[in-house]
């Protein structure tokens, strides 16, 4: 492992989250300076987060600015961070979300400003302590405080039906991770450590196995969220206010995808092969049912919400076709379906970010989400009208954005699966097209709906930097996905091999 | 039985309680001549002995193994520990309850002398060796308890409470009693040393032994509030004034793990398979009803009562390994829950005012917009209770959860886990109240003097700092037992 020599992941951690206790501390007559500071606070940290990419060494797969210092020392657990190929875009992604989020919030929020900004501050820092634990207990401590600052956002700055969304919100992700730690406490029973890495291999019986991938399971699949459990996430996004919604799509959905890769498959591999048919069976209906609910939605969040998890069902089927690839094929096309959820995860960060964004732009001069109320947008917002239009046409994966890539690896690899799954997933280009396009063509296209729409301002340069940054990362990732995929390969060699070795064996 | 020669004890490992004794009569004898209306002598030499004495703890027990009046009072860390958790949770309810007695009119000096007996019978329980000087210790804390109860003399709810508590709890007693009286028969000794090596060692007599245990498990889980010896718990905690119940729900909840300890967990290891199945029963029954009912509770002090049981539920888990990690874990769990509990009732007096208990949950509707400080003393508390990472409350339910899956009992992690999902619900209610809600009226107001609000905030934000940094707390309690 690669010790570093200064300790930049707990920078990353304990910045945001100091700083977000200083914008607490500045009181609520402060605003400006409270944003101010939050802006320099999240800057930093995602100037600092750049570090991680020009120090990483490309090429290995070991754990890199790894940090082990003892913690609990009379149980054992280790303040043990790190990142690989896969964590670490996850991290970039998260520290470029909050920035953006941070100015978008600039002036829109009234209420307590400095305690919004706190939120979002507190929970960077967490979100990013979830990705680089490498010791369970600290890995489950970051992973269920997440959910407090969320639980805030939405609660105090969401919509009518906050409350009953945020509890609900609240508890689903609650049931799902309690079972999780029952899990982890067994598994370091098991392995005598809590270190993540520990637990690969163990060689549990099969039985064992299924039992903690199903514990797995419920608290990841809640998070992505998959079908059945995802129907907190509807609510939960329609409440949240902008800034939550995408916190919520571009980081916090990672997070379970992020638990397949490092636990679901290397831990328990056995129960992954047995149980795939679940989970291509559970990530195809998302892909295939979702998109067809997301299709009828008369609320654009709600939308947005759905195609989320759509899209989300890309990155479960791609994590787990690879079985059926390895046994049928042997399989590089193994790596390419891993490459694909990972990119597709990535990519779809940047994408709902934006979406929602869009979605609150409009919110915010408008003060409603329904599509019936728009129409002919374009024609008094022509700037905006071309974001809405490019990220929209990213969220149907038209090539060249970064929408294409991710889907496109995961269907060619489903196609050495089996070409049904490839079929179906396939779809998705349809359905996702119709959903996106459709509500482009209601919402900018057309007359101009009534006096409100025709009242509408373009959007200001606050919105304008926002939206180019992310316009950017969807495109850049769209045309030059190589060095994503370069950073990730090492690691999902190393991951797939595991997976092979202990699971087909 | 032979008479053992007389030796002369060494006083000087009992002096807590030497000191605690004549301190308590001290501040009687000072409270009589002293002329202040408000008390303000008694309550500072209280306070001065309630410190002082956790120092005297700590010099004088902490990593001692010893034992001293004929093997029947016995220092040990673990004793350090239980005791120093006592008197800093009798400390914080003294310095919360100023402003609230004086509010009511029962500001009296009896109210810290008997206070400091009560504190005084904790600290004999958990210093226990011999079976006589544990029932005086619980008995000593008992009758103080049921004073306490009913200080406010004119409520008819304090009165019921107290005389429930009072029938109920002489019952109990003589539950344990009856349980002790069989262990003598069968053993001939009073020495819980001498007891457990009977208890490995014995066989024909097997049947009476365990006769003897399940009444004093019986008592012993009275003393907790263990579902079904549950009935007292609420009315006691809706009827007392609040810092009585402070001091039940939290000084006497530790001094409860202290005499399992002593008496079962320790003392009848050796009869471990034999217990280990009551306890587990008494721990399923209590996270399951505890929960149930506390779902439906508005007022806030049913509530903690309520979800008491869950939490006792935990400390039994914790008991039902019986490895030197559960037990660590369980006197983890009682003195991080106490301190957890200590600072809701602060809380619940911070807002309480003549003739408003603020004891409704809806009392606390937008409190974050009158003091953003103690909302947030309010959420930590509440995320700490549903056991969310970040507050203390997380490492007590893990290391329980530990203790159990390494005994095997996988089955009662995930049924409590589940129950900690309810209990989030309740307890999110009230974050809710304080963040979402906005203000009826003038709302909820936090007033109280400086001092009381600043050991308030200090008392809340302990739960962060050790949520963050638990590493020494849990060094703490896990050395009492390796």
């Amino acid at each position: 492992m690669l010790e570093s020599s200064w300790p930049l992941l707990s920078l990353l951690i304990w910045l945001p989250i100091l700083g977000g206790v200083a914008v607490l501390l500045l009181g609520e007559q402060r605003a400006s300076q409270g944003r101010m500071l939050a802006l320099v606070v999240s800057g930093l940290t995602f100037l600092f987060s750049l570090l991680l990419i020009t120090g990483f060494e490309r090429g290995t797969a070991a754990m890199q600015f790894v940090e082990l210092r003892p913690w609990v020392e009379a149980l054992n657990v280790n303040y043990h961070l790190g990142v690989d190929g896969i964590s670490m875009p996850l991290i970039i992604l998260t520290t470029f979300s909050t920035v953006l989020v941070v100015i978008a919030g600039w002036e829109r929020i009234a209420y307590k400003p400095n305690l919004y900004m706190a939120c979002f501050l507190i929970m960077e820092g967490i979100v990013v302590g979830v990705f680089s634990a490498l010791d369970v207990i600290l890995f489950y401590v970051f992973w269920e405080a997440v959910l407090v600052p969320m639980f805030l956002i939405i609660g105090i700055w969401g919509g009518k039906e906050r409350i009953y969304a945020t509890i609900k919100f609240f508890l689903y992700t609650f049931v799902g991770s309690v079972l999780m730690l029952v899990a982890l406490v067994y598994l370091q029973f098991q392995a005598g450590s809590f270190a993540i890495l520990d637990m690969y291999g163990l060689g549990l019986p099969l039985a064992t196995q299924v039992w903690l991938f199903i514990a797995f399971l419920l608290a990841f699949a809640i998070k992505v969220p998959m079908w059945p459990v995802h129907t907190w996430l509807p609510d939960a996004h329609v409440q949240a206010p902008t800034g939550g919604s995408v916190i919520l799509a571009a980081i916090m959905l990672k997070i379970g995808g992020y638990g397949f890769v490092r636990f679901s498959l290397p831990v328990v591999p056995e129960a992954s092969l047995a149980l795939d048919w679940l989970m291509i069976t559970l990530s195809l209906i998302a892909v295939v049912y979702i998109g067809l609910v997301a299709m009828m939605q008369q609320d654009m969040k709600k939308l947005v919400a759905y195609s989320s998890i759509a899209h989300m069902g890309f990155v479960t089927l791609g994590f787990f076709i690879i079985f059926d690839i390895v046994l049928r094929t042997g399989g590089s096309g193994a790596l390419l379906a891993l490459g694909g959820g990972m990119v597709q995860m990535i990519s779809h960060g940047f994408i709902s970010a934006a979406m929602f964004l869009c979605v609150g732009v409009l919110y915010d001069r408008m003060h409603t989400r329904m599509i019936r109320d728009y129409g002919g947008v374009g024609h008094r917002m022509p700037l905006f009208a071309g974001f809405f239009v490019l990220f929209a046409m990213a969220n149907a994966g038209l090539p060249g954005t970064s929408g294409f890539v991710g889907e496109f690896m995961v269907i060619l690899a489903a196609f050495q699966a089996n070409f049904w799954y490839a079929f179906l997933a396939g779809t998705t280009l349809i359905l996702g097209a119709a959903y996106s396009l459709w509500m482009i063509k209601r919402v900018v296209y057309g007359e101009v709906a009534n006096e409100k729409v025709s009242a509408l301002q373009d959007i200001d340069g606050r919105e304008k930097i926002v939206l180019a940054a992310l316009a950017v990362a969807v495109l850049w990732l769209g045309i030059y996905p190589a060095p994503l995929i370069e950073i990730m390969e090492p690691s999902l060699q190393q991951l797939l091999d595991n997976v092979i070795d202990h699971g087909i064996g | 039985m032979t008479i053992d020669a007389f030796e002369t004890p060494n006083l000087l490992l009992a002096l807590p309680e030497i000191w605690l004794l004549a301190m308590a009569c001290v501040v009687l004898v000072v409270d009589l001549y002293s002329s202040d209306r408000d008390h303000g002598p008694a309550f500072i030499l209280a306070q001065i002995t309630l410190l002082v004495g956790i120092g005297i703890t700590m010099i004088t027990q902490w990593g001692v193994d010893a034992t001293t009046f004929n093997g029947s009072y016995v220092a040990d860390s673990l004793a350090a520990v239980l005791k120093s958790a006592i008197l800093l949770l009798v400390f914080l309810g003294f310095a919360y309850s100023r402003d609230y007695m004086r509010d009511r009119g029962l500001l009296r000096g009896e109210f810290y002398m008997l206070g400091l007996f009560c504190v005084l019978g904790m600290m004999v329980t958990v210093s226990a060796g011999n079976l006589l000087t544990l029932y005086l210790g619980v008995e000593l804390m008992s009758l103080c308890l049921y004073a306490l109860v009913a200080f406010d003399r004119d409520s008819p709810t304090g009165s019921e409470a107290a005389m429930k508590y009072f029938v109920l709890g002489a019952l109990a007693s003589g539950m344990l009693l009856y349980g002790m009286s069989m262990l003598y028969g069968v053993t001939g000794t009073l020495e819980l040393s001498a007891i457990t090596q009977a208890a490995a060692e014995m066989d024909e007599h097997r049947l009476l032994f365990l006769f003897g245990l399940v009444f004093m498990v019986v008592g012993v889980a009275f003393k907790f509030g263990a579902v079904p010896f549950h009935m007292w718990v609420p009315d006691v905690y809706q009827g007392a004034p609040t810092p009585v119940t402070l001091v039940i729900a939290t000084a006497s909840k530790v001094a409860a793990v202290g005499l399992f300890l002593r008496l079962i967990g320790e003392g009848l290891l050796p009869l471990l398979e034999s217990w280990q199945h009551m306890v587990v029963i008494l721990a399923v029954l209590s996270l399951i009803l505890g929960n149930t009912i506390a779902l439906v509770q508005t007022n806030i002090k049913r509530m903690l009562a309520y979800s008491t049981f869950n939490h006792v539920g935990f400390i039994l888990m914790g008991f039902v390994a019986g490895t030197p990690h559960g037990f660590g874990a369980a006197t983890f769990y009682a003195v991080t829950y106490a301190l957890t509990v200590a600072a809701t009732f602060g809380l619940i007096m911070l807002l309480a005012r003549k003739g408003f208990e603020a004891d409704q949950i809806s009392d606390f509707k937008g409190l974050n917009e009158r003091s953003p400080l103690f909302a947030f003393v309010m959420l930590l508390l509440m995320i700490s209770l549903t056991g969310i990472p970040g507050t203390v409350g997380f490492y007590a339910k893990w290391m329980v959860l530990k203790a159990v899956v390494e005994a095997g009992f996988v089955w009662l992690a995930v049924l409590a886990v589940i129950g900690a999902v309810v209990g989030a619900f309740y307890y999110l209610r009230l974050v809710r109240y304080c963040y979402f809600d906005k203000p009826e009226g003038e709302g909820p107001q936090p007033d109280g003097s400086r001092g009381f609000q600043a050991v308030l905030a200090v008392n809340g934000l302990a739960i962060l700092w050790f949520g963050i940094f638990p590493g020494s707390l849990v060094a703490v309690c896990m050395a009492a037992f390796l």
